[in-house]
């Protein structure tokens, strides 16, 4: 039975003391100090810092005793099963970190000369090539950090392309399916749009009929998915692109859901002008528990122009950062990119090749739909909008009718699963399913892995459900602590976003608020 | 390159023909490809891309390193670049806990209780940030300094309901030109507010002339673009909110052991840089952005980005960590929320962590020391030699510090070539950021610099310019 590690590991400012060290950097040599002299004399008076951080203080060990203990007490893709629908929680690659954890990489400036840093603009033009003959675009762009970041940009090149034909009033609207990543309207109101929103057919595909209707002068551009968050290929693409094209709006593709369409179907081909790639779901890159990620940008010719400074050129001979682009929409953060991660997704590419990529996208699809086939039969759980079509990435099933009959939600389901050592779908997405839970085994677990899925997914929904519900209704328990009171934490009166907030709040009443 | 025996791909355990034939059985079909039934025929791929075969492990690993080997880094000369990614150690626990299997192939915390490990270590690096820069409260990343700076920028006017934000002339310029690109499709409008020749000290009179009722946020760095501190910092605050405005502070944490903390001087929201706290420069990315405000519902409510808060368990039992107010985010308030952000730096924040942690209250202050010790030597090493005006501006330096070349007659560029020829990387040159500084190089010395580098940089410097 799965248990995962509890050490009750206190907070880090409740161990150590005072005066104890965890690492000494290196001191300035004593000809150095006799030749500055006092370096509080340096500082203005009033720009010395008087009181010292309170920060911990521990010896090496406890640091790192400390740190394991908590990695201890979390779960990663390593672990086993993640089926997070529209994640793509795929296996990430041992070989690229070591690749990532080079003194060759690590150590670069990036105002280095470009004379002393070819072997990474190399890889990084190169890996641009890659993503651009994937993606069926003109030129990609590295900079973005996050998916998210590239539709910013995504957004922003709408508008800077509107402004270049003289339409940047008139064109204040972006449609979005009501299947959307929520940053989809969320990036697009950043770059200053209205969001329209057009409902999916029962096909759960986007509505012709209702995006006809909103399509306008008004309308910039559309920001879709495709196979969209139901898994879903959308079937009417070509009509869509032609609707958009011919109102003057140009075709986003968010390319959260890439990974079934890897070398099979091209976003260029369908006619998308701007693609974004999570190159931390797609290209097998670490999630970091939360980041870093990348999310490079591919676009049409059109709209290479507009892309962020410096674009990386290449003579034939030498690569070079080139920041003469004049109808450039500037830059979305600092330098280039992120490196590390990009340099995972080369060596990524080049260990599966092309035919890798493309067992990649087949097996990814092969896997969801074997698990939906499985789970359709599971009482409790329905697959909303056509069930008899076959998914790409992922599938969502609706916990309504199990929720009805027994009063187990799609949370109780997801928290029940951890106890299985499993985690668990995305649950409450898309919106437009009830009850949702989003599936997406990827390619990268073997069958026995999803047949254990299925198994309790099975169990919890059948026997445990209607027989037994308390036993899911209180999950989890095998987990490093018993399920959360997560209100709790965004109350005004038990907001702790700190430990200092924290102290303060302790301090302010005679009883612990949080107990 | 061969192409290799893929019957089954070690990535793709599914990949071997036995289990794609049971697991196609058991859907009924026959072949994968009736699962792209409903793709449009015009849209499937007729040939295969022009992608490269596939390699083995190891031929990844050598075409990599073989392409890595053309590069030059701080392992093969000294480097004194540094200008919002800086060259520092990162101690031997901080790379090992980074990449622990569990923190670095999870997934954003979705579900707290199997997760408790990544939500601490996240709340411990908020909490240290607080710690460090003397507010309350900070989100667990941003991607970056630029990026957090354009956030908080708009952020700001959303407090306030104010569309004007002033920033000094001394700033990072591809910082600048990023909030400029955050601002404009909200509206906001960006001025830039004086220095004073002889310090590089902000001028306050440019200040109080361009400070309006419209500001709604004034922001400054310390130490600032050019490596000197600024040290106006209270009149700044004092100007700010008097007229309502809020006071936006950037940092390098690094100088936070020894410099007093924006929290002590007022500000309400703080931005910087903490990639050197624990993280490689990586070539200019992942990086890691720093977001911190006071304890103020207002700002609060208003900050992008995941926070990481305490509660405690149902029950009431036990005290354990979640994501707080999730309702400023997209995934609930999708076009009404207060960023688009969802992926940040979360692994850069836990190297932070566990830096900040190492070294701990006396470490940031020894760090801050030798930083400012070994900044201030090769200025006035440097600024002895004919031809040369290091810094340019009389106030304190920290790490990094600008070199006039205007006496010797020699471009920066031209003496870059001339250092690197003789394995040394000059600092950055700034001639076209800022022309009225002339021929003038932006320098950057760390902890990682040792006596004898500096010294060898002085002695080629004085052997070009002598030569001219």
């Amino acid at each position: 039975m799965f248990r995962q590690a509890n050490w009750n590991e206190p907070l880090i400012f409740n161990l150590g003391r005072s005066g104890r060290r965890g690492h000494i950097p290196p001191k300035a040599e004593e000809e150095i100090v006799k030749s500055v002299g006092d370096v509080d004399a340096l500082i203005p008076e009033k720009m010395r810092r008087k009181n010292k951080p309170r920060l911990p203080e521990l010896s090496e060990a406890e640091v790192m005793r400390h740190f394991l203990h908590l990695s201890e007490m979390n779960y990663g893709v390593d672990s086993g099963l993640y089926p997070l629908g529209s994640c793509t929680m795929k296996y990430n690659p041992k070989v690229n970190e070591t690749l990532a954890n080079l003194e060759k990489v690590n150590m670069l400036s990036p105002y280095q000369e470009e004379s002393t840093v070819q072997g990474i603009l190399e890889i990084l033009y190169k890996l641009e090539q890659l993503l651009a003959e994937i993606t069926g675009t003109h030129e990609v762009c590295l900079q973005p950090a996050a998916g998210a970041h590239g539709e910013f940009l995504g957004t922003l090149l709408m508008r800077a392309y509107h402004k270049f034909n003289g339409e940047s009033e008139k064109r204040c609207e972006i449609i979005v399916p009501d299947s959307a990543h929520g940053t989809n309207p969320a990036s697009a109101a950043m770059a200053g749009f209205n969001v329209v929103v057009v409902p999916s057919d029962d096909d759960g595909c986007m509505s012709l009929g209702a995006l006809k209707a909103v399509v306008s002068e008004r309308t910039a551009g559309l920001m879709i998915t495709n196979p969209n968050t139901l898994g879903i290929f959308e079937r009417n693409i070509d009509e869509i692109a032609r609707i958009i094209h011919e109102a003057g709006g140009l075709l986003y593709y968010d390319g959260a859901n890439l990974n079934p369409l890897l070398c099979k179907v091209r976003p260029g081909d369908m006619g998308f002008d701007i693609v974004h790639i999570n190159i931390h779901k797609t290209f097998g890159t670490p999630h970091g528990g939360g980041g870093p990620g990348a999310g490079p940008v591919g676009v049409s010719e059109e709209l290479a122009k507009f892309l962020p400074v410096p674009r990386i050129v290449f003579d034939g001979k030498k690569y070079r950062l080139d920041y003469d682009r004049p109808y450039s929409i500037g830059k979305i953060r600092g330098f280039y990119g992120n490196v590390a991660v990009l340099l995972r997704a080369y060596a990524y590419i080049l260990s599966l090749g092309v035919e890798g990529l493309k067992e990649v996208a087949e097996v990814s699809v092969l896997n969801a739909n074997y698990l939906m086939k499985r789970l359709k039969g599971v009482r409790g759980l329905t697959l909303p909008y056509n069930s008899e079509k076959p998914r790409k990435h992922e599938c969502v099933f609706s916990a309504k009718t199990l929720k009805r009959e027994t009063g187990v939600s799609a949370l109780n389901i997801a928290k029940r699963l951890l106890d299985y050592g499993l985690h668990p779908p995305t649950i409450y997405f898309p919106l437009i399913v009830e009850e949702a839970l989003m599936i997406e085994p990827t390619e990268a677990f073997e069958k026995e892995e999803l047949d254990r899925f299925y198994d309790a997914l099975k169990k919890i929904c059948e026997e445990e459900a209607y027989n037994n519900p308390e036993i899911v209704l209180n999950a989890p328990r095998n987990t490093t602590i018993p399920r959360l009171d997560e209100v709790k934490a965004s109350h005004p009166r038990t907001m702790a976003l700190s430990w200092r907030m924290y102290l303060k709040k302790l301090g302010r009443g005679s009883s612990n608020p949080y107990m | 390159m061969k192409t290799l025996n893929r019957r089954a791909h070690p990535y793709i355990p599914n990949s071997l023909p036995e289990v794609k034939e049971e697991m196609m059985r058991e859907i009924g079909i026959k072949n994968i490809e009736e699962l792209y039934s409903d793709v449009p025929q015009k849209y499937r791929l007729k040939k295969p891309l022009n992608l490269p075969e596939a390699m083995s492990e190891y031929e990844v690993k050598r075409h990599v390193e073989t392409l890595l080997s053309k590069n030059k880094t701080y392992a093969d000369m000294p480097i004194f670049l540094g200008a919002g990614c800086w060259p520092h150690y990162v101690p031997a626990v901080v790379r090992e806990i980074v990449q622990r299997s569990e923190f670095l192939t999870s997934y954003t915390s979705y579900q707290p209780e199997i997760s408790q490990g990544m939500l601490q270590a996240l709340f411990e690096y908020q909490s240290m940030i607080c710690e460090l820069t003397g507010m309350d409260v900070a989100n667990c990343s941003m991607y970056d300094w630029a990026s957090a700076l354009g956030e908080a920028a708009r952020m700001a006017a959303r407090v306030t309901g104010r569309k004007e934000v002033l920033i000094p002339k001394i700033i990072h310029p591809e910082r600048a030109l990023t909030l400029q690109v955050y601002c404009e499709p909200a509206g906001i409008d960006i001025k830039k507010v004086g220095y004073d020749g002889e310090t590089g000290q902000l001028d306050l009179g440019d200040l109080r002339k361009k400070i309006s009722r419209e500001t709604a946020a004034v922001f400054i760095e310390n130490p600032s673009y050019l490596g000197f501190i600024e040290a106006q910092v209270d009149e700044v605050a004092q100007e700010a909110h008097t007229h309502g405005a809020l006071y936006i502070v950037g940092v390098d944490p690094t100088s936070l052991g020894v410099i007093r903390p924006p929290g002590d001087y007022a500000a309400d929201i703080v931005v910087g840089e903490a990639q050197p706290l624990g993280n490689f420069m990586n070539f200019g990315g992942p990086l890691l952005g720093i977001m911190a405000c006071r304890d103020d519902t207002d700002l609060i409510r208003q900050m992008p980005g995941r926070i990481i808060g305490m509660t405690t368990t149902v029950d009431g039992s036990r005290e354990g960590f979640c994501m707080a107010l999730q309702t400023r985010e997209q995934h609930i308030r999708r076009e009404k929320a207060t960023s688009n952000i969802c992926s940040n730096e979360a692994l850069c924040a836990i190297a932070s962590a566990v830096y900040m942690a190492l070294l701990g209250p006396e470490g940031m202050r020894e760090l801050g020391e030798t930083i400012i010790y070994k900044a201030n030597y090769a200025m006035k090493l440097l600024s002895k030699i004919d031809g040369v005006k290091a810094p340019v501006f009389s106030s304190t330096h920290f790490k990094e510090f600008t070199v006039n070349f205007d006496e010797s007659g020699l471009s920066v560029k031209e003496i870059n070539k001339r250092l690197l020829r003789r394995q040394i990387h000059g600092g950055k040159d700034i001639s076209k950021e800022f022309p009225e500084l002339g021929e003038t190089a932006l320098y950057c010395v760390t902890e990682i610099h040792s006596k004898s580098e500096i010294d060898r940089l002085a002695e080629a410097l004085e052997e070009i310019l002598a030569k001219r």
